[in-house]
């Protein structure tokens, strides 16, 4: 498996350093889509500037990076292109690797429900074989790196693409099960860009399956491990974040950084809801929306776990996916993350019941958000209307697509417990619905 | 083919007023015309009355400040007359903006405070928008502004600057400038200023400058002096032979009939330099009273002087009106290019990015000298200062000093001061990029789509004089040197403003308020339904329903089609 997975590194790498050194580098790194002003490599470029100059990087609002970021380019700023590059190939194998476990996983987790007879009789055709599942791995990698949106954030340099790395390794260290490793990777994840707090749950009860510890709340086994990796988690993120405070002898980094995610200053249009609707909203209610929309990305995660405690996996998909839509500044790397699980999920194809529409939606409207900024920016003969209406509609695409997922995941483990053949009691065939 | 002329009418005052003895106070009101060769005139005025108003007495005491200096400029003009206009900067000549300016005495525990209690009494004295200086458009530069008179070090963080590039200057503002003169407009020189011929012109300028001097020479007291300044430049046309004959009555529609009884000294000066050593090319009447040379900026100048106070001067008649004839008409007097000259313009296209461009011209044929630029940008431009190139003759010049402050959203603007070092004869390009931020949308002005206005840059600059200049008498032209000062003989200070510039924002749409939040509370009400139903709702084997009549219908319909029923 290794042959293919170099080849397509290997292609990649090919485009990108095709793309960046042709004329479209330029066009690219100046989109909004792909650079916000919290991962613009613009912006980190002015950091290093300013600091050169003597002045803190935190004092203005350019800039939105970690000290850490600093440090790493600070060194590496004459290679920054390969940076990127190797970022992206990381991430990739990071995701295969993670993903063949993955399946190791699965396997063994339907070989025991079988032998267990937790399964209907009818349901041969919904029984994953090693022969489907092997080429999954592979299709991740690709799916990650020939994404369009990842081959874009690359060239930009955003550093959504390092983001996408750490969080990538986070999903590798919790396959694998190594607990020290998934704190650390998850609060470097957090001290970058503050949502991927809300990965602590599916990483906490895919552990928990894996040492074979059931979730009950009365359980002490259960609270003992939680504490030992919540304890894991906040150690590990206390002690980057004084690293960053020698770094710069200040705490100005903090409302810089997080402070500007949380309250969204900085109006720059996005892919995201969250730019026009504070451009646009009352003063007297801004502070109220702001909570309102910050905690709507959070909420989610405590239902989910109750749902899909069993399927700890798929509830980080979710819980990724969820990330980008609402997150408040997001860009189409962050997108690319969670696209890349879609092979994982393939099995699923058969219950999916609007992706053809759905998949439409998307490709029509990434095509259109260039054209429709054109014409506001630039043409003059549109207003933030029309890229606001994009933006909607991408979001209701991403959404729906989404919960497609959810909804065919759940109605396959239906199927997997009921039967696949349902007969209502006169012998007809019977329907589905969710009540 | 006419004559530009620009009259500086002047006074200085040392007032006691504050003080517990009183002491004669000193009145002084000069006034310089100079012909400039273009159809336009300017006359620049200025007076320091002999006692403050008392509004101005009320605002010593409330914000000590160590010097002040205050002016609003209006330049409404044709496009011509406004590249001249920039073109003769003898001093703090701006652009369509007003500024204040201020050192705070001591080291006052909260500057900002008093700043904005200054700026709200000013706005109040001046009937003047001031209040509208707040954190967002004020600065501290460090290098580009020293106190005037006395000062004991300088500590920059005492000094604020602001200016609202939005203002203009009217009769509103005219007449509470006037209230503070000695005489008001009743008397002396002020009596030229008349509102409807002075807003009648190509360009406009009132400044109010206080700082504190020496009462005497041993220096033991101190006291405030107001300084009052008025330029103006207006249009001529020419009369019949194409001589563009001026006079102060055509120009102010008044003639001078009396010097100000309170004044110590007032005085006309009248350029009559004659550019190509042709004597009798120009005539003056009356005759002045005496005829002084100096040095200005580099330049060997003839003035005629007018002496209100000398009794001779209103024997003959009542009123005073200074005319200037040309003897015969001028083909064209080319106005010599000043050494240090710039202009700044915004480029790029489209809403997202742009890019601000100055060029400083240095046009002195050998010699080269450092100038210090302060830019002053609001923060919703937001500039990248990794851009900045600096090229002079096509190579990168490196300034020797920067001082850059990024801006805070909604809180203060980027300040930029850079020393940069002119070579002889050269053209220097400073360009800077920047990106346009989306406000709020009650962030924005009642005409959104009019633009925003970037502040003029101001450039401060010790510039070689080609001619060795002479020390000039303070005691005896006081005013004189101040509208001209020279540190020594061989060379001036000059501080330029470059044009204000006008940008434009994205703005979004103003009247979607509410279908915003609908529609984008609407998408999260679709995320949140789904995922409602699917984590709440278990599946389950449908049930058959008996079906409604439109079911039933639909069934009919299907079995005549051949497909199977619902």
């Amino acid at each position: 498996m290794a042959a293919p997975l170099v080849l397509v590194i290997l292609v990649a790498v090919t485009v990108r350093a095709v793309l960046y050194r042709s004329s479209l580098a330029a066009f690219i790194s100046e989109r909004v889509e792909v650079a916000s002003p919290l991962n613009a490599w613009k912006r980190v470029v002015e950091g290093l500037a300013l600091l050169d100059l003597g002045v803190s990087p935190y004092s203005g609002a350019i800039f939105h990076e970690t000290p850490l970021i600093i440090y790493l380019f600070h060194f590496l700023i004459e290679y920054a292109e390969l940076v990127f590059m190797i970022t992206d190939v990381l991430t990739a194998i990071a995701l295969y690797l993670a993903i063949q476990d993955f399946n190791k996983v699965v396997f063994k987790k339907q070989k025991l429900l079988i032998e267990l007879d937790k399964y209907a009789p009818d349901v041969a055709e919904l029984i994953r074989t090693p022969m489907e599942m092997h080429y999954i791995p592979l299709k991740v990698a690709l799916f990650y790196l020939l994404n369009p949106y990842t081959v874009m954030s690359c060239v930009a340099k955003s550093t959504c693409s390092i983001n996408n790395t750490v969080i990538a390794f986070f999903i590798l260290a919790t396959i694998k099960g190594s607990a020290f490793l998934s704190a650390v990777f998850l609060a470097l994840a957090t001290y970058q860009s503050l949502y991927p707090l809300t990965l602590f749950a599916p990483a906490l009860l895919y552990l928990l399956q894996r040492q074979f510890i059931p979730v009950k709340l009365k359980s002490r086994s259960f609270w003992f491990y939680t504490m030992q990796y919540g304890a894991l988690y906040l150690c590990s993120l206390v002690v980057i974040i004084c690293l960053s405070f020698f770094l710069l002898n200040s705490w100005d980094f903090i409302p810089s950084v997080y402070g500007f995610i949380l309250s969204v200053p900085d109006l720059t249009p996005n892919i995201g809801l969250f730019w026009y609707f504070f451009a646009e909203m009352f003063e007297h209610f801004s502070l109220f929306f702001v909570c309102v929309f910050q905690i709507n990305v959070f909420f989610y995660t405590i239902p989910l776990a109750v749902k899909l405690k069993e399927h700890p996996v798929f509830f980080m998909f979710v819980q990724i996916a969820i990330i980008s839509i609402f997150k408040s500044y997001p860009t189409v790397g962050d997108i690319a993350l969670y696209m890349a699980f879609l092979p994982v999920w393939s099995h699923l194809y058969r219950f999916l019941r609007n992706i053809f529409i759905l998949s439409c939606v998307l490709i029509v409207c990434s095509l259109l958000f260039p054209v429709l900024w054109h014409l506001w920016i630039y043409a003059g003969s549109a207003n933030s209307n029309f890229y606001y209406a994009i933006t909607l509609t991408f979001n209701i695409g991403q959404i729906l697509l989404i919960s497609d997922y959810f909804y065919a995941f759940l109605r396959r483990e239906y199927y997997l417990t009921h039967g696949l053949y349902l007969t209502r009691q006169d012998g007809t065939e019977a329907m589905l619905v969710l009540k | 083919m006419a004559a530009r002329s620009r009259s500086a009418i002047g006074a200085l005052g040392a007032p006691g007023a504050s003080s517990i003895s009183a002491r004669r106070d000193l009145a002084r009101a000069q006034a310089l015309q100079e012909p400039w060769p273009f159809p336009q005139k300017a006359a620049a005025l200025c007076w320091g009355p002999a006692w403050f108003a008392k509004g101005v007495k009320m605002c010593k005491s409330v914000t000590p400040k160590r010097a002040l200096r205050r002016s609003r400029t209006c330049c409404c003009s044709t496009g011509r007359g406004r590249t001249q206009c920039r073109k003769i900067k003898p001093h703090s000549l701006q652009e369509q903006s007003s500024s204040l300016m201020g050192f705070a005495m001591t080291r006052l525990l909260r500057v900002d405070k008093a700043w904005e209690e200054l700026s709200n009494i000013l706005s109040g004295i001046f009937c003047a928008s001031l209040n509208f200086i707040d954190s967002t458009n004020t600065v501290t530069p460090t290098a580009s502004f020293k106190p005037l008179g006395l000062a004991n070090g300088t500590d920059h963080h005492l000094l604020r600057y602001a200016v609202l590039p939005r203002e203009i200057v009217c009769t509103e503002n005219l007449t509470p400038w006037k209230k503070l003169l000695p005489c008001g407009s009743k008397a002396g020189l002020a009596v030229l200023l008349k509102a409807e011929r002075l807003f009648h012109s190509s360009y406009h300028s009132q400044a109010v400058h206080i700082r504190p001097i020496c009462r005497d020479a041993s220096c033991l007291a101190v006291s405030w002096e107001l300084r009052q300044t008025l330029t103006v430049v207006f249009e001529t046309f020419p009369s019949g032979q194409g001589k563009k004959d001026w006079s102060l009555f055509k120009m102010f529609s008044r003639t001078l009939t009396e010097a100000c009884p309170l004044a110590s000294q007032s005085k006309i000066y009248v350029d009559i330099s004659a550019k190509d050593k042709e004597k009798e090319l120009l005539e003056v009447t009356p005759s002045p009273t005496s005829v002084h040379e100096a040095i200005v900026q580099g330049e060997k100048r003839t003035y005629a002087v007018y002496d209100l106070l000398s009794p001779s001067l209103f024997n003959t008649s009542r009123s005073l009106n200074v005319q200037l004839k040309w003897k015969r008409p001028q083909d064209s007097l080319e106005l010599s290019t000043p050494v240090l000259h710039a202009q700044r313009y915004v480029s790029g296209y489209g809403l997202q990015t742009g890019k601000i461009s100055t060029l400083i011209y240095n046009t002195h044929p050998y010699r080269a000298f450092p100038v210090i630029l302060l830019e002053t940008v609001p923060w919703y431009l937001r500039l990248y200062v990794h851009t900045l190139t600096i090229i002079t003759k096509g190579k990168e010049n490196k300034p020797s000093y920067i001082h850059y402050q990024p801006a805070q959203d909604r809180r203060r603007p980027h300040l930029l001061e850079m020393l940069i070092q002119l070579p002889a004869n050269s053209v220097t390009k400073i360009t800077i990029q920047f990106e346009r931020a989306l406000l709020k949308w009650t962030e924005y002005t009642p005409d959104p789509n009019h633009g925003f206005y970037v502040s003029p840059s101001v450039l401060s600059a010790l510039v070689p004089s080609v001619i060795a200049m002479k020390e000039v008498d303070m005691e005896q032209s006081p005013l004189f040197t101040s509208l001209f000062p020279s540190s020594d003989g061989s060379s001036y200070f000059v501080r330029l403003y470059t044009e204000p510039l006008l940008v434009n924002l994205p703005t979004p749409d103003f009247s979607m308020p509410y279908n915003v939040i609908c529609l984008t509370c609407t998408v999260v009400a679709v995320c949140y339904g789904s995922f409602y139903n699917l984590l709440t709702r278990t599946f389950h084997v449908e049930e058959p329903t008996r079906g409604g009549l439109a079911k039933r219908l639909a069934n009919i319909i299907r079995k005549f089609r051949g497909v199977p029923p619902l």
